[in-house]
């Protein structure tokens, strides 16, 4: 009887616990956005600010995931040496892109406007970008997979409706096409991208 | 001249109904079509040549558009504002057509509602005084919008010198534009009025060209610093804007392809 009780109060513990963590999307966007806009508009040197953006990143965006996604078809013909390679050059490339974006706004303030369940595993984020005296207001969609509910990760910004995923998956086909199909000058120019 | 353009528009009309046999080849970019719901693929046809009309492009924004957009960002904030609602307050004679070819008669009614105010108490389109009394504005129309939303493929993907990326289509749209479909050609260039010049016309495109380029500046600046390939990249927003505005839609889900997404597990 001791025993029944003590798995009850743990399943309770467990599902509680479970509940209390899972996060929704809307939720998780509007900490992101929060987080990242404290770090941007500090006086911490750029470098500085470079690490904490990534730290985000790497908890929050699914880099591998991304990774696959932007590979297009030639994800399927990867041989396991390649695939650990690519991941590995892909994490770094996507980190300098996304902090280098990221550092040049000084203090972007972006709302949550509302959020569409698309599947279990997909929801979109809607968000807008607010008007400062350079830039119009910008929407952005962010798609967050929820398949872990209670770990949502972002894998795509949409801008004005233009997909940022797509737009690199479109780039790196056409890097791979224009060299016969050889995935290594793809790995080539990410070294390059990197290095620069 | 005449004669040089008829051939032109033939070229590029027959050039629409025979591209789709290209379709299922290697070298293309795949854009995922919500009417019939199968994938139709776009051809960058003469891609060597193209790539050196970009970098062409490329050259001319750097020495020519990009100093001028950023010296135009000097201006005080009201009269780029005002530039920039008085120019988009004339593609309106674009748009309410455009809006009545798609069936969008609503829309057409809110457009011409809104130009009407707009060029009157607006003074010319200055000021967008209709926002203020609720009239929001609309999305812009063309005609290459309307001959995709009548189902006419993109055809080529190509790249015209300082025009920048385009298709066959959007061309074919362009072209309507000269051919008596833009109100605001007809009275400067087109027809010889005496309220307007030719130069109206060429000055309002340019400031247009402008207004753009300065309202992109950073997102320009940053799409050059992370891109491989900047071309391609291009080349993708191109057509990824012209399908949404072609949909008309905002919904995300409505304008991406899900499918290769489904397929990624990493949880």
């Amino acid at each position: 009887m001791i025993k029944v009780k003590i798995f009850s109060f743990l399943f309770l513990i467990l599902f509680s616990f479970d509940k209390s963590i899972a996060k929704e999307p809307s939720v998780l966007i509007a900490e992101i956005v929060n987080e990242a806009s404290i770090i941007l508009s500090s006086s911490d040197p750029v470098e500085s600010k470079i690490i904490k953006l990534n730290n985000i990143a790497e908890t929050n965006v699914d880099i591998e995931g991304i990774g696959m996604y932007t590979l297009g078809n030639y994800r399927k013909s990867l041989n396991e040496d390649e695939k650990i390679k690519y991941n590995k050059l892909f994490k770094s490339y996507f980190l300098k892109s996304f902090s280098s974006r990221l550092v040049d706004y000084s203090d972007p303030k972006i709302s949550v406007v509302s959020e569409k369940k698309i599947n279990e595993k997909y929801t979109i984020v809607n968000t807008i970008l607010e008007e400062t005296s350079k830039n119009p207001e910008i929407r952005i969609d962010w798609r967050i997979y929820t398949k872990n509910p209670n770990r949502p990760l972002i894998r795509d910004l949409v801008v004005e409706g233009l997909s940022l995923a797509r737009t690199q998956k479109e780039e790196f086909k056409s890097i791979i096409q224009n060299n016969d199909g050889d995935i290594n000058y793809l790995f080539r120019s990410l070294e390059e991208f990197i290095i620069k | 001249m005449k004669k040089i353009l008829t051939i032109f528009v033939i070229t590029v009309i027959s050039q629409v109904f025979t591209l789709n046999t290209y379709a299922g080849s290697d070298d293309t970019v795949e854009i995922k079509s919500k009417v019939k719901e199968q994938s139709t693929e776009v051809k960058d046809c003469f891609e060597t040549i193209n790539r050196g009309i970009f970098a062409f492009n490329q050259g001319l924004d750097k020495i020519f558009f990009k100093p001028i957009a950023k010296g135009y960002r000097y201006l005080p904030k009201p009269i780029r504002s005002g530039t920039s609602n008085a120019l988009s307050n004339l593609t309106n004679v674009v748009t309410i057509p455009n809006n009545i070819l798609q069936g969008q008669l609503k829309e057409a009614g809110l457009n011409t509602l809104r130009f009407s105010i707009n060029s009157t108490l607006g003074i010319a389109g200055i000021f967008d005084v209709a926002s203020y009394y609720g009239l929001n504005k609309l999305e812009k129309e063309d005609y290459g919008q309307t001959l995709g939303t009548w189902g006419v493929k993109e055809g080529c993907y190509f790249v015209l010198p300082v025009l920048g990326p385009t298709t066959v289509r959007d061309t074919i749209g362009s072209i309507a534009n000269f051919g008596g479909g833009d109100a605001w050609y007809n009275v400067t260039v087109a027809n010889d009025t005496k309220y307007f010049e030719d130069s109206d016309y060429y000055y309002s495109r340019l400031t247009a060209g402008v207004d753009f380029r300065a309202k992109n500046l950073e997102a320009f600046n940053s799409l050059e610093n992370n891109s491989i390939d900047l071309y391609a990249s291009v080349r993708s927003l191109y057509l990824q804007d012209r399908k949404r505005k072609i949909l008309n839609s905002d919904e995300t889900t409505e304008t991406m392809n899900d499918d290769d997404w489904e397929e990624i597990d990493t949880q």
